[in-house]
């Protein structure tokens, strides 16, 4: 609570006190109506002097207007009682409305709490203390166990574990040492390291990631603005029917004024559209606010609103779907054993740099003696042909080995096969494949029991890896062998067909389709830069079990919006409609009017709360 | 030329909502946002008369919320 908040909040209390006590007082005539007009004075003057002032700018239909009108006509009419009732309420609404939306505020800053206070950057030997602003790209800056890491930036030394928890969500410490990348807003929580900085701290990720969220709200959603609109129009609306109502039963009906004016005044008490102007962008502030905090940033409350309608998800396969790592999955030598045949084709391959080749070194650990191997030349597109202890061989596809005569035969595996060949002898093949994600199958069978009705993977990969990671992962539909450019127009079919497309990449080289969709989202996007302008949503680590979580998410905000907007357009209109009928009373009136913004604000607060996983 | 700036004391969306309508409607001004959560205007006028732009704004914040004032 602020200064003003505290003394809005005694003052509050001072006028309810003063109220009751009147009420319950044996004062009797003068005495009793002056107690009741200082109660309604205490709760109420800065609105009877804001109400003026905004009358001398021409602010007509300005809610603190509309309420002093309100309250002064009760006097007129000689209900003090109920005019200092009204206005306590109205100011308990406001007071809780302002508390309600400064807690949030803090505590959505408290969820992103990654902001770096300061660095420790080493210059000429002398550590200093400054704050991250004034770090320069390719200063060496010292972060300690416990300390933020100020910016991106590479370790020159030591080793240590690193908590990304509030970066991509996931609380699984990561080790890094010399050479590795380290991201701003992660906690260093075990060594010393020394990092050379990558990176200015407005272009950091933790400044990017702040400016995103901090931002996100300026994106309106549809029902936002159809809340704005309605709002235009609620206030002018509410306040005619009150001046027909209050002419029409005495000029019309010849009933006296006084029971038609009060129902008019009540028409005025309830003429602030407030529960939905705060409770509605509030929902969407918190929905965004608890979803960055698990490492999904959604760029604006009308990408939120998007992601709830999707039908269609279109996902790319490399490095989303699978790891975009290649191992080996099979050895099948036609000679030589398994090891043999793996030695061969590693000391071949050893030189390259192609993934294929970087992962049959890898697969095979050990030692290659660099002595054994001569003569390497290498084919685009089809392999290596080496020398190896003066026997040369063919590592490669199918055409590389009708090439040198080797009677080659295909794999009943799917995946890319290399084939190795000594001399025009065939010795056998590797398959290698892309592995799946881990709880890839998972995520896909919870994004269709979230009802999204096709999903969809492209790739540039040929028809048989391609069909059979669709397979395993139960999928809708694939396309393969597709060139980046064709990315979009498959993705185009499907928009405008009823329900919003999705497309999901690693946002490398696909920042075309990521604008393209309806939305787009971005996995592991936690150092790309191109990922997070392109894509409405961005996911900061590589799992896939954070999309259906954000589907819920967004899904869990949109239905708080809408209970608010039926529940506070109810309870108004229920109110209206009884009071056009007198039916109610003052009391009950601003009684459910701040009953239901209170209510709504509640129920709004919740958006940011974690949500229950399944 | 695309600015944002911070907003203090403002505490009606309301009013918010009222200032981002004014503020459009001002002579040069491109596009403005007035969010209410983070307390933040963003304005976007033409480079010449942006100084202006911003005076004008300030002007428009004041009317409608007396006690809110624009920092840089």
């Amino acid at each position: 609570m602020t200064r003003r908040q505290k003394w809005t909040l005694l003052r509050i209390v001072l006028a309810a006190l003063l109220c009751a006590g009147a009420w319950v007082s044996p004062l009797e005539g003068g005495w009793r109506l002056a107690a009741f007009a200082a109660s309604y004075l205490l709760a109420g003057w800065d609105v009877l002097y804001g109400a003026m002032r905004n009358l001398a700018h021409g602010q007509l239909f300005d809610e603190r207007f509309l309420m002093s009108v309100a309250t002064l006509g009760a006097l007129w009419l000689g209900e003090f009682a109920e005019a200092a009732g009204v206005m306590i309420f109205y100011q308990v609404g406001e007071w809780f409305q302002g508390v309600a939306v400064s807690r949030s505020r803090r505590s959505i800053a408290a969820l992103m709490d990654i902001r770096p206070d300061y660095a420790v950057v080493v210059r000429q030997g002398q550590e200093e203390r400054v704050s991250p602003e004034e770090v320069a790209v390719g200063e060496e800056i010292l972060v300690r166990p416990g300390e933020k890491i100020p910016l991106d930036g590479e370790i020159l030394h030591g080793s240590t574990s690193v908590n990304t928890a509030a970066l991509t969500g996931e609380s699984l410490p990561v080790d890094l040492g010399e050479g590795d990348r380290v991201v701003s807003g992660s906690v260093n929580l075990t060594g010393v390291i020394r990092v050379r900085t990558l990176s200015a701290y407005a272009q950091s990720t933790v400044a990017r990631i702040l400016e995103l969220v901090e931002s996100a709200s300026e994106k309106k959603a549809r029902v936002e603005s159809f809340i704005t609109r309605f709002a235009r129009v609620y206030t002018p609306f509410v306040v005619s029917c009150a001046i027909v109502l209050a002419l029409f039963g005495p000029l019309v009906l010849g009933q006296p004024w006084a029971v038609w004016v009060e129902r008019a005044l009540i028409f005025l008490m309830v003429s602030c559209p407030c529960a939905l102007v705060v409770s509605v962008p509030l929902s969407f502030f918190g929905g965004i606010g608890g979803a960055s905090r698990r490492g999904i940033l959604i760029k604006g409350a009308s990408d939120l609103e998007a992601l709830c309608g999707v039908r269609v998800m279109v996902f790319d396969k490399t490095g989303t779907l699978t790891q975009g790592v290649f191992s080996v999955n099979a050895i099948h030598p036609s000679r030589l054993s398994q090891a043999e045949l793996m030695d061969i084709a590693a000391a071949a391959e050893s030189r390259s740099s192609h993934p294929v080749a970087e992962s049959i070194v890898a697969a095979h650990g050990g030692h290659i003696d660099p002595s054994r191997i001569g003569e390497v030349s290498e084919a685009a597109g089809l392999g290596v042909t080496a020398v190896i202890d003066g026997q040369t061989y063919a590592v490669g596809n199918g055409k590389l080995m009708d090439r040198v005569g080797a009677p080659w035969h295909d794999c009943h595996l799917a995946g890319t096969v290399v084939h190795i060949a000594r001399g025009a002898e065939y010795l056998g093949h590797i398959v290698i494949n892309d592995r799946l994600k881990d709880g890839a199958a998972g995520a896909m069978a919870r994004l269709k029991a979230l009802g999204v009705e096709r999903i969809v993977m492209l790739t540039g990969d040929d028809e048989r890896v391609a069909g059979a990671v669709a397979q395993s992962l139960g999928l809708d539909e694939y396309r393969a062998r597709l060139l980046p450019g064709d990315k979009v127009s498959a993705v185009e079919e499907w928009i405008g067909k009823g329900g919003k497309v999705a497309f999901v990449g690693d946002g490398i080289n696909d920042a075309p389709v990521l604008s393209r969709a309806d939305v787009g989202i971005a996995m592991g996007a936690a150092g790309s830069d191109a990922a997070i302008e392109s894509a409405d949503i961005v996911l900061m680590d590589d799992n896939l079990a954070k999309l259906p979580l954000a589907v819920s998410l967004c899904r869990r905000t949109l239905r708080i919006v809408r209970q608010n907007i039926v529940f506070a357009l109810g309870v108004k209109a229920v109110i209206l409609a009884l009071s056009a009928a007198g039916l109610t009373h003052m009391w009950i009136a601003i009684f459910g009017d701040v009953g239901v913004m209170i209510l709504a604000i509640l129920n709004a607060m919740r958006a940011m709360l974690p949500l229950r996983e399944a | 030329m695309k600015k944002v700036l911070r907003l203090t004391e403002l505490d009606c969306a309301h009013c918010a909502q009222k200032m981002e309508d004014g503020i459009r409607a001002l002579p040069g001004v491109q596009s403005a946002t007035v969010n209410f959560f983070s307390q933040r205007l963003t304005l976007e006028a033409d480079d010449e008369a942006f100084d202006q732009v911003l005076r004008q704004a300030a002007k428009v914040i004041r009317r409608i919320e007396p006690g809110c004032r624009v920092e840089g």
